[in-house]
């Protein structure tokens, strides 16, 4: 017995040992059945009651009320919408201002995180310690808190329009809102448009063949100036060729609002700033350790093969903290889009405001919060699959 | 008194000859740092003597209404927080009766203390949480030993986000533990069930399972049987802390070397004997610091509960706001409520940065 213990821990069956219940598999199969069966059981005893309240309660179930009118008005719509449009419309509309928030959004908190991470890292004492500050004050209050500060900032505190706060040329804050310029509309704009993404297209053919030629004669290729010649100088070109038709539009004060330019509402423009300012501090932290954790030996043996400080940075450094950055940094993206869902404590109409709309007036809460979670789901899976997918390709290959 | 005055003379050449130098390498090494040096110092300055001005010189400490404290300065009106205070740290809990919950507040700070100090990880400092809660618990609903009874819809304030936080942190840990085993498990169907739940509760915002709490749980359960608002919140809470708390403590399993599984497989322990006493214990030391970092967070996201309009710190501070007398002053309420939630995030993550390090002690060599 005690020497044949460990040899048959896998196998089924001990010559000794005649009763099943010692079988390690077999006791796994049973448990495993425990278990669906407490797990179908109570999804089919909640699922009952939720039946029979529906019933009583007179709640319709399915998702038939999303071709019904919805009868409520959206404050803030990025396509054409009416309180006569149906609830699958509505929730398009939410959805659309859910990837307006987190597509200005991410951008703005990665541009701002970059520059207070890279500021931490700064060798003016004064500076590393202003980043510092700015890290640990963000993190450490609740987000929507500062929400509710920056909108009460905004909607209480700000002048109304007629003497609006004025911090850049054609930029205006007031309490109703951001006013700031935007081009105005000309046929040329399209034509910059193409030439832009020609650019791109160009730059990319460009660069495979660069690649192939240094692969073959060594020759190197000056990659970055010319894919910024393309990428920013074809729609130059055309811009300039075209007649350099280029006007602002500018915000005016009007009666007793805005005219001209484009504008965000108080709502927008708190969750944009809210949310910004509060991932830029967790971006900031990333970055740093980031640019941390790339060894000085890394610098120091490309500078002895005699790279350029230029490449010393694209070819070494660069590469290898970016493979540390980004896995945390998309993170921080889904939880920024995710904490836009504190949008509906200001008022913003996003997903969830739609749906909460939605639900007060149909009374079908599990459609409605099924819907966002759904959403929310599919958008989390589909980039974590990205993730997969790259942290695999950039692992490191082991010999 | 007398070594001190007999130095001083000799300390000022000493302290030029020391910081001189640092300010020039650190402030001013170069023209473009020098530059950087004198604008963020007249930034600093200019916006710590407005921000010293607004909530000091100026601010209006006694006051009676908004009105009055306008009227009277144009700084801060603090005499709003003097005169809301209780009320955004105690909300509806009976006015009479706020001693109790202040007494709470007091007990579970303390005790969340005392667990942070290493000395005292041990098994009596689980019974002492124990008669904490118990303490808490009858000291909040009352009913017993001639204290009146509060219903638990009249919890506000800083105890219900105290009680929300710590309590969803406890239920949490141990329901992710089991999550976190139940990942690792080779039995596929409770891998199955773990990892989607994992998946599932991660992948959507807390919101959303706050508002299953709110609006769903009611549906699914049978008719006439209610939960308390708080309980609720409590139970969504939990399951959401529990997912990304048991990706903490899966980290601290993989992180364990396969040495120590194959050693207790070969002592011939059984599978919960060798979790208890091998495998948890270490893997557990591992990941105290990103669990104290899930308690900041989670600290930070009760405040979400107030979405859901139950009567947290965060919600007490906008009630306080309708009052018609003290209409505006958002500035001084979340400045106040700030505070509250800082101090008590900063210390923690400042503890967590403490702790990282003393635990790190022994491999660094």
């Amino acid at each position: 017995m005690a020497t044949s213990g460990v040899a048959d821990r896998g196998s089924t069956k001990r010559s000794s040992d005649t009763n099943i219940w010692h079988n390690p598999t077999v006791r796994g199969i049973f448990w495993q059945i425990v278990l669906i069966a407490v797990v179908i059981g109570g999804v089919v005893y909640l699922a009952s009651n939720a039946i029979d309240n529906l019933q009583r309660q007179h709640i319709a179930s399915g998702f038939g009320f999303l071709n019904k009118e919805s009868g409520f008005d959206i404050s803030e719509k990025l396509i054409e919408y009416e309180p006569s449009d149906t609830y699958r419309e509505a929730f398009v509309v939410g959805l659309l201002n859910t990837f307006e928030v987190a597509g200005i959004g991410v951008v703005l908190a990665t541009i701002l995180g970059t520059l207070v991470g890279v500021a931490r890292l700064s060798p003016n004492w004064l500076l590393a310690k202003m980043a510092q500050v700015y890290v640990e004050l963000w993190r450490n209050l609740p987000l929507l808190l500062q929400l509710f500060f920056w909108y009460a900032l905004l909607h209480v505190t700000a002048p109304g329009p007629r003497d609006a706060w004025h911090p850049l040329p054609g930029v205006f804050v007031s309490n109703r809102g951001l006013m700031f310029p935007t081009p105005s509309p000309d046929p040329s704009h399209k034509l910059i448009w193409v030439a832009f993404f020609v650019g791109i297209v160009a730059a990319i053919v460009v660069d495979w063949w660069a690649r192939k030629r240094q692969e073959a004669t060594g020759q190197p290729f000056p990659m970055l100036a010319a894919s910024a010649g393309l990428i920013i100088g074809l729609p130059l070109i055309v811009f300039l060729v075209t007649g350099a038709h280029m006007q602002l539009d500018l915000p005016e004060l009007q009666g007793f609002n805005f005219a001209g330019g484009a504008s965000f509402s108080p709502e927008l423009t708190a969750l944009l700033i809210g949310l910004v300012v509060y991932t830029a501090s967790y971006i900031a932290e990333i970055v740093r350790s980031g640019i941390l954790a790339v060894s000085h030996g890394q610098t120091e043996a490309a500078g002895a093969l005699g790279l350029r400080r230029s490449l010393v940075l694209r070819l070494i450094v660069l590469p290898q903290a970016l493979r540390i950055i980004i896995p945390p940094m998309t993170s921080q993206y889904l939880n920024l889009t995710k904490n836009s869902t504190l949008a509906v404590a200001i008022g913003f109409p996003d997903l969830v405001f739609v749906a909460q709309t939605q639900i007060n007036q149909t009374g079908q809460a599990i459609e409605g919060i099924g819907i966002i979670m759904a959403t929310y789901l599919a958008i989390s899976l589909s980039i974590s699959l990205v993730m997969n997918i790259y942290n695999a390709r950039i692992a490191l290959k082991g010999r | 008194m007398a070594s001190t005055t007999t130095m001083l003379p000799a300390a000022g050449p000493n302290w030029a000859r020391r910081f001189v130098p640092w300010i020039r390498a650190n402030l001013f090494n170069s023209i473009g740092n020098s530059i950087i040096t004198v604008l963020i110092g007249a930034f600093v300055i200019w916006a710590l003597l407005g921000i010293v001005r607004w909530t000091i010189i100026d601010a209006v400490w006694v006051a009676p209404n908004m009105r009055a404290c306008q009227a009277a300065g144009t700084g801060a009106c603090w005499a709003f927080v003097a005169e809301k205070w209780r009320f955004i740290l105690f909300g509806r809990f009976p006015y009479e009766e706020q001693w109790r919950a202040a007494l709470v507040t007091i007990l579970l700070f303390a005790m969340t203390g005392a667990t942070f100090v290493p000395k005292l990880w041990r098994r009596e400092t689980a019974y002492a949480w124990v008669a904490v809660l118990v303490i808490s618990g009858v000291l909040m609903w009352g009913g017993v030993l001639g204290l009146a009874p509060v219903e638990s819809d009249l919890w506000s304030g800083l105890p219900l986000t105290l009680i929300l936080s710590l309590l969803s942190m406890i239920f949490g840990f141990i329901l992710a533990v089991f999550l976190a085993l139940g990942r690792r498990s080779h039995l596929p169907v409770v891998k199955l069930i773990c990892t989607v739940f994992i998946e599932a509760m991660r992948g959507v915002p807390l919101i959303t399972i706050l508002f299953m709490a709110s609006l769903m749980l009611p549906l699914f359960l049978p008719p006439g049987f209610t939960v308390a608002k708080p309980l609720r919140a409590l139970v969504a809470i939990t399951l959401f802390l529990a997912a990304y708390q048991a990706e903490d403590v899966r980290a601290g399993l993989l992180a364990l070397p396969k040495g120590q599984f194959e050693a207790a497989d070969a002592l011939g322990l059984s599978y919960w004997r060798k979790t208890k006493s091998i495998v948890l214990p270490q893997a557990i030391t591992i990941v105290i610091p990103p669990l104290v970092g899930n308690l900041i967070g989670n600290f930070k996201n009760t405040s979400l509960v107030s979405i859901i309009s139950l009567l947290d710190l965060m919600n007490t501070t906008q009630v306080a706001l309708i009052d018609p007398n003290w209409r505006g002053l958002t500035s001084e309420a979340y400045i106040f409520l700030g505070t509250i939630y800082f101090v008590a995030c900063f210390a923690m993550s400042r503890y967590s940065q403490w702790l990282e390090v003393r635990l790190n002690k022994g491999k660094r060599r």
